[in-house]
């Protein structure tokens, strides 16, 4: 067997907002083919750790690696070729209004990967397959649910083949009926093998599907281990409240 | 009555002034088209320079925005026309018009984009960044196609605020619509000319006027 391969570390990770700091020293691994759930209040930077990974948010310090290469580092000009490794799933779709769901798979394919169009339309048929929207291609977001929408954003995100994915409150904006065809596709993609890394509060889908989980607090990763862990032991005082206020419900109202 | 069609409606005139009128009608058209086309491109270099992160290029820019559109287009028209020769700058009356009316107009289009894409939501640029897509990709393909859209209304009343100041341009003797009215009237010592001018400007700007309030009343209504 081959030792498991480290697709995204994140060590010493910092970050602040002017005087504020938002991170403070975060150190992370994610293994290939690894589900890690990170859990938190609101507001304890969660997003912000995300964003760091494909530097939509610049870290003040620290260093993040993804498949072994360090993309602290690397300059502007070559951001754009990083960002193809590491797909990431909005909490609020961001689907491209004025395309058909179609040339939102495409755009990216064709204008950044530099397919041909014809290449890009068939990988994005394959990929709205995967998600079970083939038959939407000629839909406008705008006529989709938001599951769908999720479903396309998550579809726009594969057709790049990232190594990692990272998904950041996937379920919250949407009516609760329509988060499990969501969370079904993400778990076909842990089943596929993909490497991601996801915030979320649907803890029922951590059990089931997360290989660990991170407790987030205040800028720290306070506690982390497998879901059984976690969720059957915490340890701080900080995850045992969070925990209760989350089986309360309360976390949905507290978030942004 | 009968004295009163005579002077504003007097068909005969009318049908005298009529080709002079149209070649003064092609000269605003083709005025419109230049101001408006130089108008549209400055003002969106101008307005992607106001939202730039570089200080000095997006301080520049606002300051241009701002002058130009304080400065009364007609005290613009005047000054390039008749004050720049004293630096030895003298200008055809064509251009003179152009170039007041360019920068009178690429301000306010640059306000009008700059609103346009302020509205794009932040999560569309970072959806495509996302992706791999380059700041002029998606630029390009994401957030200026939505900016336009939504202030298309906008983009097509300011339109007609260039036709109307083209008339302007008679004050240098440009032989625009207008002015061809002004003349034919002074010839015939008949307004008629005049009215029919109206008439032509109405043709021209009827249309458009019409389909930018069904624009907006649609937007509101949709809201
Ligand atoms: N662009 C920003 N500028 C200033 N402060 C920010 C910015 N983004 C996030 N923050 C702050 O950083 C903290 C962590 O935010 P975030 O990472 O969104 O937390 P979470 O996703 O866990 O709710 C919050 O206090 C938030 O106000
Ligand atoms: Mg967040």
């Amino acid at each position: 067997m081959t030792k498991p391969r480290t697709m995204l570390e994140i060590a010493g990770l910092e970050k602040s907002f002017g005087e504020v700091q938002v991170l403070k020293s975060i150190d992370l691994k994610v293994q290939e083919g690894e589900l890690v759930f990170v859990i938190g209040p609101s507001g304890s930077g969660k997003s912000t750790m995300l964003r760091c990974c494909n530097r939509l948010e610049e870290p003040t310090s620290g260093s993040i690696f993804i498949d072994g290469q360090r993309i602290t580092d690397i300059p502007h000009r070559d951001l754009d070729r990083m960002r193809l490794k590491v797909g990431m799933v909005f909490q609020g779709f961001n689907l491209y209004p004025q395309m058909s769901v179609l040339k939102n798979v495409m755009l990216a394919q064709v204008k950044a990967l530099k397919r041909s169009k014809a290449e890009a339309e068939a990988r994005a048929l394959e990929m709205l397959d995967q998600v079970g929207l083939k038959h939407k291609a000629g839909a406008m977001p705008a006529e989709l649910s938001g599951g769908q929408q999720q479903r396309v954003a998550i579809a726009r995100a594969l057709a790049l083949d990232p190594q990692v994915m990272l998904f950041d409150e996937p379920t919250s904006a949407l009516d609760p009926e329509l988060v499990g065809s969501v969370l079904k596709v993400m778990k076909g993609l842990r089943e596929k093998g993909m490497t991601m890394l996801v915030v979320s509060h649907e803890m029922q889908f951590a059990r089931e599907a997360a290989d660990r989980v991170v407790f987030m607090d205040q800028g720290y990763v306070a506690e982390q281990g497998t879901p059984e862990e976690i969720f059957g032991a915490p340890k701080s005082e900080r995850l045992k409240t969070f925990l209760s206020r989350v089986s309360h419900g309360d976390v949905e109202a507290e978030a942004d | 009555m009968d004295t009163f069609i005579q002077t504003f409606f007097n068909i005969d005139i009318m049908m005298q002034a009529f080709p002079l009128l149209m070649k003064g009608a092609v000269m605003t058209l083709k005025l419109c088209a230049v101001v408006i086309l130089c108008g549209l491109t400055g003002g969106l270099m101008l307005a992607l320079a106001a939202l730039s992160p570089r200080r000095f290029l997006r301080w520049s820019a606002i300051g241009f925005i701002d002058l130009f559109r304080a400065l009364p287009p007609l005290v613009l028209l005047v000054f390039v026309y008749s004050g720049l020769p004293f630096a030895g700058i003298r200008l055809a009356p064509f251009w003179a018009v152009v170039i007041a009316f360019f920068l009178n107009n690429s301000a306010y289009f640059a306000e009008v984009f700059r609103a346009g894409i302020n509205a794009v939501p932040k999560g569309q640029t970072e959806a495509a960044r996302a992706t791999g897509l380059s700041g002029p990709q998606t630029l390009i393909h994401v957030v200026l196609p939505q900016a336009i859209r939504n202030v298309l209304p906008d983009l097509l009343s300011n339109t007609v605020e260039v036709v109307k100041l083209t008339s302007l341009a008679s004050v240098v003797s440009l032989s625009e619509l207008l002015y061809n009215a002004n003349m034919a009237r002074s010839v015939t010592y008949n307004s008629s000319p005049l009215v029919l001018a109206a008439g032509m400007y109405l043709v021209l700007l009827w249309p458009l006027v019409r389909v930018v309030s069904r624009y907006q009343r649609g937007l509101s209504s949709s809201h």
